[in-house]
């Protein structure tokens, strides 16, 4: 059963599975044991970056394609569902119709990338990806009729889902269960859906090819396997899965913009926990995209403590000032990567592995 | 099968690098059954010749025909579904995959299992029985959970073979098969293609340098030199005639071939 669940894809690291145990329950369980506004914004954050940064590992991490473009499709999904929502009646129909549009443009989109460029050297594919995702960004910008420019569109969401509504009367073990809770469990439960899915992916023979061809193109072809087919169909996927996790982030949000899914400086994120995490492990994602959004929200209030309590000590609050948490970011991941260079995944299998 | 058409043909055979002509047009036929041995100095175009036929890489002219039919366009995937498999010279594996995966993707390469998405790697027994075969005929099935990389230079040569025998081919391409490995594992693959060979239905060509080696195996040997086919014939008589000595040994004897 488990076995199935994962496809016989298992930690093979103590630490790893406890580590991943934590964070799905974490995960599973967050309205009850982080109450509040934002602990539930953070929740619902990782859950959607872990499906993002899955996807993205998918492209770099199994197949080794460098894509630029992986926001487009998150930003394409968020963009979907907005449009359809403050456009269309609200409702379920809406949001269905929004991401099956989003979904299709996507497909077409990767598709299309797929076929041009997946024939030339990765950096070339990486540039013309590049291309496209700024050329989308800058359209997203000035198409404002369309897409509300740099403001993006706030959207209503359906009754269900909204903040104000009650499910039940009575709080359930101290929790409200209304719009917010709901919402929260349905991007927890398509998020895990899909990461499911994702990993059974990687694991059938379809990902061994994908591998295999991250390995060594020329051998793949050699054997048979005719690369562009695979290349176009892991760009494919992974752009299905990115525009999915956009649908989940805009009904969260109830919002879409520039800055929530087309900024390039998210493209640079989902790069940052993919290799954090370890590249081509899928749990890397999960491990990534935990550390990262977290560190991202709370290392701020972390070092305020640390600056204020520092205070009368020369240099050090002003080092420590909130204002510069990029710095501390930054030195954190050059650590990261100087030190586990496979990512933490990678590195704890192989301390595992060496155990044996 | 092969009707009055050879299994394989080459006909004018020709690739440029610029102005350097390294095959120059090879026209030869290949026939079911029987091992034709390519011989000839460093730089002679023999691994070219290989990747000509393979389609590794495109011909400037001339002519690739598998059962006749005129396959010089299609690109590699094609030709080895088609039917030809090729072993390189310079080992080239999956390295950070198992022993077993790397000749399982061979097996699954033959099935069009590729694009399945939705099951597990690990529950289609029957192409992981027929790739533990494979292994077994190379003397690795012991190491077939190490990981490629990890293997000697030599068990990475009979990963190479086994990964050929793996695709099942009609036509099988022996690049130095033997090269580097030490002298106690030559047997176990010069065994094999001795046992391929015996099956009488499959063609076999082999590269080799080992004078030895394709004086025991070969039925028939091709020399190039300086990318033309110099010499064609039996083993005896073609490494007896002026132009192989000329040619591959580099003795110069009065009269000496066209180079």
């Amino acid at each position: 059963m488990i076995a199935s669940l994962l496809s016989a894809d298992f930690p093979r690291s103590r630490i790893l599975a406890v580590a991943l145990l934590a964070v799905f329950a974490g995960l599973a369980l967050a309205p009850f044991l982080f109450p509040g506004t934002r602990p539930l914004d953070v929740a619902a954050k990782v859950c959607v970056f872990i499906l993002l940064v899955a996807s993205y590992d998918l492209l770099l991490g199994y197949t080794g394609i460098v894509s630029f473009a992986h926001t487009m499709f998150f930003g394409i999904g968020g963009y979907g569902v907005a449009i359809a929502l403050s456009r269309m009646e609200v409702g379920w129909g809406a949001i269905a119709v929004g991401t099956a549009a989003a979904v299709l443009l996507s497909l077409a989109l990767s598709f299309l990338i797929g076929l041009f460029s997946l024939r030339v050297k990765a950096i070339f594919f990486a540039m013309i990806t590049l291309a496209v995702a700024s050329f989308f960004a800058i359209l997203a910008s000035q198409l404002s009729n369309v897409t509300g420019g740099e403001d993006g569109i706030t959207f209503r969401v359906p009754e269900l889902l909204r903040p104000a509504y009650r499910v039940l009367e009575q709080p359930l073990l101290g929790v409200t269960v209304g719009g917010r809770f709901v919402t929260y469990y349905l991007v927890f439960g398509a998020s895990l859906v899909l990461f499911v899915a994702l990993l059974r992916v990687v694991n059938s023979p379809f990902g061994r090819v994908l591998q295999a061809i991250r390995e060594n193109e020329f051998r793949a072809e050699a054997l048979g396997y005719r690369i562009v087919v695979y290349r176009t169909l892991a760009n494919c996927l992974g752009a299905l899965v990115a525009t999915l996790a956009g649908v989940l982030y805009a009904l969260w949000l109830r919002y879409t913009g520039p800055n929530t899914t087309l900024d390039f400086a998210i493209m640079i994120d989902i790069l940052l926990m993919v290799v954090i995490g370890g590249m081509g492990t899928m749990y890397g994602a999960v491990i990534g995209a935990t550390i990262f959004v977290v560190a991202q929200n709370y290392l701020q209030e972390a070092m305020k403590a640390v600056s204020g309590a520092l205070k009368g000590v020369p240099v050090l609050p002003d080092l420590f000032h909130p204002d510069r948490w990029l710095l501390w970011f930054g030195v954190l991941f050059v650590l990261s990567v100087y030190y586990f260079p496979a990512g933490i995944v990678g590195q704890l299998r192989a301390r595992a592995a060496l155990k044996k | 099968m092969a009707g009055q058409h050879p299994v394989l043909e080459t006909r004018g055979l020709t690739i440029r690098f610029g102005g350097h002509v390294a095959v120059d047009a090879v026209s030869c036929r290949f026939e079911p059954g029987t091992l034709t041995a390519i011989v000839g100095p460093n730089g002679a175009g023999k691994t070219t010749y290989f990747n000509l036929i393979s389609g590794q890489l495109p011909a400037s002219d001339g002519q690739v025909l598998l059962y006749g039919e005129d396959v010089t366009r299609d690109a590699a995937p094609v030709r080895t579904r088609k039917g030809m498999g090729r072993a390189f010279q310079l080992t080239n594996l999956f390295p950070n995959l198992t022993v077993l995966e790397n000749v399982r993707l061979a097996v699954q390469a033959r099935t069009g299992l590729g694009l399945n998405l939705a099951s597990m790697w690990g529950s289609h027994v029957e192409l992981v029985e027929r790739a533990e075969n494979c292994l077994a005929r190379v003397a690795l099935a012991e190491r077939r959970h190490m990981l490629a990389s990890a293997l000697s230079h030599g068990d990475q040569r009979k990963l190479e073979v086994a990964i050929l025998l793996a695709l099942e081919p009609e036509i099988f391409m022996f690049d130095e098969p033997t090269a580097g490995m030490s002298v106690d594992e030559v047997p176990v693959i010069l065994d094999l293609i001795h046992e391929i060979k015996a099956g009488k239905d499959k063609t076999i060509l082999l590269v080799e340098h080992k004078m030895d080696v394709v004086r025991s195996l070969a039925d028939r040997i091709i020399v190039l030199h300086q990318g033309q086919l110099v010499a064609d014939g039996e083993p005896a008589k073609v490494i007896a005639s002026p132009v192989v000595q000329e040619a591959y040994l580099g003795v110069s004897p009065a009269g000496s071939a066209s180079g």
